[in-house]
């Protein structure tokens, strides 16, 4: 295995494996400061920030020979025998002046910069830079134009990376951002006429490794250190982005991709990460009512305590018999056998389908890699995979609405939870209307449809931050994850819901569901133990068993 | 801290002299304190009849204010770092895109929690633009919480209140009047709670 010495400690490198210093040294716990460099993106050297120095070992004499200048640790390739000195006085005199032409003539604008708080500059000048200021500039104002309708740039904020302009090239393929001029007067720009709106443009924000790129969206909204980090999955496609959901107080105020490298690498598109407005919309459903007339023809509702339609739910289901159950793909896999074992209690002959599975366009590629699927659902394989526990022939959506058509159901339950900014509602009144002649509806929804308006019950469902539990994206990936804020107030997420329903003790732990799912199905058993924060290939242990053992 | 701690630095009481022991020269060292004082001016005042004297307003921490610039503008940037710095939490900001072409960023709403505030100073500390003072405002009444809670207007309000007898500590940065540290010529708030 080849070695490579990084600050006098020997590390082994993969035989294959391709690595700049930089990530040498980073498994060798040492970190060197770099601006331009991403590994996402092609390496430009520019900011000169990485400098070291190198050298060879000579593997049969063991001398060490140095390279005389410093190098740039981005664009140095390892190799068996390479020396990198991270530490040296020339190295840290090296970032020292690279900290100071960088802060020559870059605003102070700290205190109403969004970026303060988790900016390299900020970080590295603190740890790498100068205690005094030489230069008698004292730049306070930045310039600033947008650059899109999502993006605003604050001109003199910038250090040239040109981070951004290499992602719009590279990743989304688009390239609407420029550099125009040339040496200290040097400026990002969009080029006249195309504007920066592509459907990753957000990301340009966070490559910035400075305040330069502001999101238009996430401006002056929050300051980032009061801002607490979740690991997410990004419930808006079926590519099932891993993020990070950024907020405070019960309140989501950005998301951001989580490096992973089987899903989405760094990336994820504009839609998931302003797709969590809907968490916070005034029209949600936020208590669990049935309607007061039990023909359904009033509008009048009554508020039903939750402990109150645990009980009520399963009687008035049981009362109406022939069950059928919509397992919407919005829930956990842990949520979808819940549910699915709630209503074989209830009626051991339930019709249990795939819920709808919203579609919009088809599967969009990017030049990067990046993948952004129509099926607009994060989870239908996982519902699937549990449906099948049950059902081998997995019925979905239309051979529901057939079943009820054909009136071989006389109660149905609907699990939807869909965000709401849709083009179009996601049922419209002719579809819903399927539904009407039944004795029973339950519709758990996050707003109100055309469904809801006939429902028997119109319960509340929770968002994608609300949730815990596990999802498994178009790859088979199953990626756990825990609920990063509270749900509104008087809002029970549909696990907690279903674990009382089952009659299960204390609160609802998506830990344990999903422990004993796997070990009663084989094609869910890679989620016993602990699941990775990238996720796991649920085919991983499939072999050949194919065994469909009874839910407990 | 634990006591092993390097930083510590035990003492150990010192052993009685002659003078502690015979308990007399300390007993009349007490009395002569005792009579000092029943000769020596009244510093006691029948607050709110009396009002007490400030020392230095301009070091006092009473009721905030909220500065304004030489335009009349809140001086305030939102930046957030006295609601950061306030161990009390009684800061509550929303900061907005300025209305104003030379300033980028301002406090849409600023309230503060007159109350919850333990009038330590720590956000006049933390302002970068000197835009939050305590001024020499001390007595603070109101007869509901909801009045407690100081909105911008009314720290604002403040300020116009207390800008002559306490001149802003430093110009700040978008311009306006000279640095004016003016020492303590000022005694004593301007009466009324704010």
């Amino acid at each position: 295995m080849p070695q490579v010495i990084v600050d006098g400690q020997e590390i082994e490198i993969g035989a294959h494996e391709r690595l700049n210093c930089i990530e040498a040294a980073r498994r060798a716990g040492k970190e060197i400061p770099h601006y331009c460099w991403h590994p996402g993106l092609s390496v430009v050297a520019s900011c000169r920030m990485c400098l070291i120095e190198t050298g060879q070992r000579d593997a049969a004499t063991g001398r060490i020979a140095m390279v005389p200048k410093l190098v740039p640790g981005c664009q140095t390739p390892v190799k068996d025998g390479t020396v990198i000195v991270t530490e040296s006085a020339l190295v840290k005199e090296s970032r020292a002046r690279v900290e100071e032409a960088l802060l020559i003539d870059h605003p102070i604008d700290c205190p109403i910069c969004d970026k303060a708080g988790e900016c390299l500059l900020q970080d590295y000048h603190f740890e790498h830079g100068q205690p005094q200021r030489r230069a008698d500039l004292q730049p306070f104002h930045s310039r600033r134009r947008d650059v899109g309708p999502t993006v605003t740039l604050f001109v003199d904020r910038c250090i040239m990376c040109t981070r951004c302009v290499r992602f719009t090239r590279e990743v989304s393929g688009t390239g609407e951002l420029m550099v125009t001029s040339r040496g200290a007067k040097e400026e990002i720009d969009s080029f006249p006429g195309f504007p920066l709106d592509n459907k990753l443009a957000g990301h340009v924000v966070d490559l910035c490794p400075v305040g330069a790129l502001g999101d238009r969206d996430f401006l002056y909204q929050q300051r980032v250190w009061f801002l607490k980090h979740e690991a997410n999955v990004c419930g808006g496609c079926a590519t099932g982005c891993s993020i990070i959901t950024e907020h405070n107080q019960d309140t989501v105020y950005r998301l951001k991709p989580r490096e992973n490298p089987h899903v989405n690498k760094w990336w994820m598109c504009d839609e998931g990460r302003y797709g969590w407005h809907h968490l916070h919309d005034p029209a949600r459903l936020l208590s669990a009512e049935r309607r007061t007339a039990p023909d359904r023809s009033g509008a009048a509702w009554q508020t039903i305590d939750w402990p109150e339609v645990v009980d009520r739910l399963r009687s008035d289901l049981a009362a109406a018999g022939g069950l059928a159950v919509a397992v919407s793909p919005m829930l956990t896999v842990e949520e979808a056998w819940m549910l699915c074992a709630v209503a074989r209690s209830i009626d051991p002959a339930a019709f249990l389908a795939v819920g709808h599975v919203p579609r919009q366009g088809s599967d969009e590629t990017f030049p990067g890699g990046f993948t952004i699927r129509a099926e607009k659902c994060p989870n239908r394989h996982g519902v699937e995979a549990v449906l099948a526990l049950f059902d081998p022939a997995v019925p979905g959506w239309d051979d529901l609405l057939a079943h009820v058509r054909g009136g071989r159901a006389r109660s149905a339950w609907v699990t939807a939870g869909y965000p709401a900014p849709w083009p179009a509602p996601w049922i419209d009144a002719d579809t819903a209307a399927a539904f009407a002649g039944l004795s029973c509806l339950v519709v758990q929804d996050l707003f109100p449809s055309a469904l809801s308006d006939q429902a028997t019950w119109r319960l509340p469902a929770v968002g994608f931050a609300e949730r815990a539990g596990t999802w498994v994206n178009a790859g088979h990936r199953a990626q756990c994850f825990e609920q990063a804020i509270r749900p509104p107030a008087g809002v029970w997420p549909e696990g907690r819901l279903l674990w009382n329903m089952l009659g299960r003790r204390g609160l609802y732990d998506p830990v344990a569901v999903r422990r004993q799912i796997a070990g009663a199905a084989a094609s869910l058993a890679a989620l016993d133990g602990d699941v990775p924060a990238t996720g796991i290939d649920l085919r991983i242990l499939q072999l050949a068993s194919n065994g469909t053992p009874s839910p407990a | 801290m634990k006591p092993t701690d390097p930083a510590i630095v035990w003492l150990e009481e010192k052993p009685l002299g002659l003078a502690e022991r015979l308990y007399l020269p300390l007993f009349v060292q007490g009395l002569t304190t005792t009579a000092r004082h029943l000769v020596s001016p009244k510093v006691t005042v029948s607050f709110p009849e009396e009002r007490p004297r400030v020392g230095n307003p301009l070091i006092y921490r009473g009721v905030h204010r909220l500065n304004k610039d030489a335009q009349g503008r809140v001086q305030c940037v939102a930046c957030f770092l006295c609601a950061t710095a306030c161990p009390a939490h009684c800061i509550d900001i929303v900061a907005a895109e300025s209305p104003w072409p030379d300033r980028e960023k301002y406090p849409e709403s600023f309230q503060i929690d007159e109350l919850r505030c333990i009038f330590c100073g720590m956000c006049e500390e933390a302002c970068p633009v000197d835009a939050i003072e305590l001024t020499s405002l001390l007595d603070l009444t109101g007869r509901s919480r909801e009045e407690m809670i100081f909105d911008k207007e009314k720290l604002l309000s403040v300020y116009d209140m207390t800008k002559d007898a306490e001149p802003m500590s430093s110009a700040g940065l978008s311009g306006g009047s000279a640095h004016a540290h003016a020492g303590p010529q000022v005694s004593g708030s301007q009466g009324g709670a704010p």
